[in-house]
């Protein structure tokens, strides 16, 4: 079984998203920021008509807010029911990867980053984690 | 059983459809007809109806179906061809063939097949009825004129709502695009490209308002179901009542249709119960026997007007002031200074319904807080004028669409946002020079004497957290502008910084993560394509009270305006320590409720502190105080927010940073565990979780002593 895999990275740390979720990829967007809003929620995006909410992955992975010399993208992914914007440092290359390299998350992982990734890759020479888009886009307040 | 056609999957949501418009239409028509029996043409009508519905149903094998409305069919020509008169009697019969009908209906579209018998006795009504007439009926009647059927061939046809919507948000993105390519010509200065370009322009409004226009409905599609509401009720309450209607074609977005539907039968059945007298009363205070209930739609401003009037007994203000004093919902200060026309309004307060004694004394009152919470929810407004003696009316403002609003775009804090125009009541602007002395303040809350009365002011960048300096305007020399908007009880001023046009704007939801703010209604593009907020007004309304409810109570216990104090109740803060203790502190003690970020607390010394009001205020960490041992693993909030309670003594503020404020709640402070652990009164129990009430003095003491502590070891350290 391949899957093929986009990868973005954060904090000079490799992450993957399933090719099929990923709607496009854009530069950085005029944004509005929304008052009150949680601070994950960076603003919101008109996309041709449809305004998107802009989660910023780093605040959700708990990572150092993004330093002033990286730009940023944005990775449109298209969930069951909504289509939200990932804020991501760098977007890299599409990967195909096998299920012989998949591992689930190890227990060791922080929280933060485990609760909103379904395992690891290992690669040649680094790992990669895959986000899960559901649970990225949900924030902690709304579960309960 | 019945056996249906084959490959009818496509004819019955069709045959469905069509019948129960017909059982709509026959509904109002028999009502009619009941007032005006001679009325041939109601009656052909009525007659149309049951011969469709009977010839549909033998087409598709529903014989039950059938057989009632041949019965109902004979019933029909007997009457027709004179041989019997029409009577109550057959109005209710034929009613209730519509009733039954309907079920047969739902079940045949849930199932797909009919009711495997007739349940009550509507056949056998039916034939007695016939059997009155004391003459054989030679069967149904099959000579229907052609003419009569062929008349109810239609100039429309039926659209998937599905369908609808998604033209609705492609005509949203075409506009956006045409906004581009009118901003393209512009700078390209080709007069080739322009003139295409507002030609494109045209198209799309028109194409806009047209499929905007697709989902408008009559209003008469809802107040179809009321001549019979009206009808059955007065004849159960032995009333006599005739209903009157205007303005049924006025015309709505589907969704508000549907949604005004239950708080319109609602206010009618308020009417009816309550509004209207019985014929004795009536004619005791020397009214007409009948009693009259109008409705009445119309468009004004871009709105649509519902009105809803009896001539009643009208609505006493006196029974309502009693009422809303003894529930506690107004203090009497308050109560004396309210007009009687403000004073009705209280009936829309919740908590002013769930007093039964009222609600049969003042004859109003029943769920109307309900009705008003349903026509907020579509931005809808309602007032009531009340005469005694005379009657009551009540008005209902409702918006044309809910997908294209007209709101008015003002500037706050940098940012643009848009305000419904529906709350909208009046914009003032004061210049720069007459900010200061027209603004005034009360104990740190800002009003404006708007025609003699006060109106309370808020400013939008502060309530918003736009800027920090959120008290005054920017420059003393720069002009303010107040939005005057409608909110729940009073009206409220909101203080912006510029106030732009009104213009048409198309509503987009939210995202997931964002549903828990109930300051924003939605966010709309404009023209240059940017994303602007829509205030939601109520929300925002809402969020100010929490404040306000805390500041505008006396801060000493026992004062005569606390509605509680009265029944020995004490009103309590309830919040949250950790990740699941429940703490109390009484009202009286809390000055405000305060957020305030992790980056706005300092440190003098070992002790936290904020900026606040001129002031540095310290911070207690009630947690680390009260709860040493627990764990501060989930206490640090995502969005790094910290609440905290203000409680200010001798003009000095101490902040008490909780993790989470709970909610209000007044109970008699009877504690039901003495405690002796320092800074706590007790524990009792309150909304059925043990609840601890911290003692402030003993806070403050707490507090006192551990902050000389961590100074002293500072120093040490140094």
């Amino acid at each position: 079984m391949k899957k093929q895999v986009c990868t973005f990275t954060l904090d000079d740390m490799l992450f993957g998203v399933d090719v099929p979720v990923i709607q496009e990829v854009l530069r950085p967007q005029t944004m509005t920021r929304v008052p009150l809003a949680p601070s994950v929620v960076r603003g919101l995006i008109n996309l041709r008509g449809q305004i998107l909410t802009a989660i910023d992955l780093r605040e959700r992975l708990g990572l150092p807010p993004t330093p002033a010399d990286i730009s940023g993208m944005n990775l449109v992914v298209r969930l069951p029911d909504e289509t939200v914007s990932f804020l991501v440092d760098d977007v890299g290359e599409v990967l195909d990867l096998s299920e012989d390299q998949f591992e689930e998350s190890p227990v060791t992982l922080h929280r933060s980053i485990s609760d909103v990734t379904s395992g690891v890759y290992k690669l040649k020479d680094r790992l990669l984690l895959l986000l899960n888009v559901t649970a990225a886009a949900t924030l902690p307040a709304e579960r309960n | 059983m019945s056996t249906t056609v084959d490959n009818n999957a496509d004819i019955i949501p069709e045959f469905l459809a069509e019948s129960r418009e017909n059982m709509d239409q026959m509904e109002r028509d028999l009502v009619v007809w009941e007032k005006q029996p001679g009325d041939r043409e109601t009656l052909d009508r009525i007659f149309r109806a049951i011969h469709t519905l009977k010839g549909t149903c033998g087409f598709l094998g529903f014989a039950k179906l059938e057989g009632i409305a041949h019965q109902a069919e004979s019933l029909l020509s007997h009457i027709r061809d004179g041989k019997r008169r029409v009577d109550p009697k057959v109005v209710t019969v034929l009613l209730q063939v519509l009733d039954t009908v309907r079920r047969h209906l739902g079940k045949i579209e849930r199932t797909g097949e009919e009711e495997t018998q007739v349940f009550g006795s509507v056949l056998a009504d039916l034939h007695a009825l016939q059997e009155e007439t004391s003459q054989e009926d030679a069967g149904p009647t099959t000579e229907l004129d052609e003419d009569l059927s062929s008349a109810t061939a239609e100039s429309s046809l039926r659209v998937d709502i599905g369908l609808l919507d998604r033209l609705m948000n492609l005509v949203g993105e075409l506009v956006l695009a045409r906004n581009q390519i009118t901003q393209l010509g512009l700078l390209k200065e080709d007069p080739a490209l322009l003139g295409a370009s507002q030609k494109l322009s045209h198209i799309t409004s028109e194409l806009q308002t047209g499929i905007m226009k697709t989902r408008l409905q009559p209003m008469g599609n809802v107040w179809s179901k009321f001549p019979r509401l009206v009808r059955d009720a007065a004849i159960a309450g032995e009333k006599k009542i005739r209903l009157e209607m205007s303005g049924q074609m006025t015309e709505l977005d589907k969704s508000i249709i549907e949604a005004v539907k239950d708080p319109l039968t609602h206010l009618i059945r308020n009417c009816i119960d309550h509004g209207i007298e019985t014929p004795e009363r009536r004619l005791a205070a020397g009214k007409p026997e009948e009693g009259v209930i109008r409705l009445r739609a119309f468009h004004e401003g871009g709105l649509v007007l519902v009105e809803i009037s009896d001539d009643g007994a009208g609505i006493r203000p006196e029974l309502i002031r009693e009422a809303a004093l003894r529930r506690g919902l107004v203090t009497a200060a308050k109560v004396d200074a309210l007009t009687d026309h403000d004073l009705i309004q209280l009936i829309f307060v919740p908590g002013f319904s769930t007093a039964r004694e009222v609600t049969r004394l003042s004859g109003r009152g029943v769920g109307m807080d309900v009705v008003k919470t349903n026509l907020e929810r579509i931005s809808g407004t309602i007032d009531v004028i009340s005469t005694l003696g005379e009657g009551t009316l009540f008005r209902i403002k409702l918006p044309l669409t809910l997908a294209i609003i007209p709101a008015l775009i003002v500037k706050s804090g940098g940012e643009r946002f848009a305000i419904p125009q529906l709350s909208l009541l009046e914009l003032i602007r004061l210049d720069g020079a007459s900010v200061k002395q027209k603004i005034e303040w009360i104990d740190k809350v800002p009003f404006y004497r708007l025609r003699g009365r006060l109106l309370p002011l808020v400013y939008l960048n502060r309530e918003l957290n736009l800027s920090s300096q959120g008290e005054l305007p920017r420059n003393d020399d720069e002009a303010v502008h107040i939005v005057v908007l409608e909110s729940h009880s009073d009206p409220f001023g909101l203080i912006v910084d510029e106030v732009r046009d009104t213009e048409e704007i198309v509503v987009k939801p939210l995202g997931r993560q964002l549903k828990s703010l109930s300051v924003f209604a939605g966010a709309t593009i404009m023209g240059d394509g940017q994303v602007v907020l829509i205030l939601d007004v109520m929300g925002l309304a809402q969020r100010v009270q929490l404040r306000e409810a805390v500041e505008q109570r006396p801060k000493r216990a026992g004062a005569e305006a606390v509605p509680g104090a009265a029944q020995g109740g004490e009103n309590l803060l309830l919040f949250q320590l950790g990740d699941e203790s429940r703490w109390a502190i009484e009202l009286s003690n809390v000055t405000r409720l305060e957020e305030f970020t992790a980056d706005e607390i300092e440190q003098e010394g070992a002790v936290p502190v904020v900026q606040y009001r001129g002031q540095i205020m310290p911070l207690m960490p009630l947690r680390q105080l009260l709860l040493p041992t627990v764990k501060t693993s989930r206490a640090q909030s995502l969005d790094n927010k910290l609440q905290v309670i203000v409680h200010s003594r001798n003009g000095v503020c101490y902040g008490l940073w909780v993790d989470r404020i709970i909610d209000i709640a007044r109970e008699p402070l009877v504690l039901q565990r003495q405690k002796s652990s320092p800074g706590v009164l007790g524990s009792m129990v309150i909304q059925r979780q043990v609840t601890q009430v911290i003692d402030i003095d003993g806070l403050v003491k707490l507090d006192q002593a551990r902050n000389l502590a961590g100074r002293n070891n500072g120093i040490a350290e140094n």
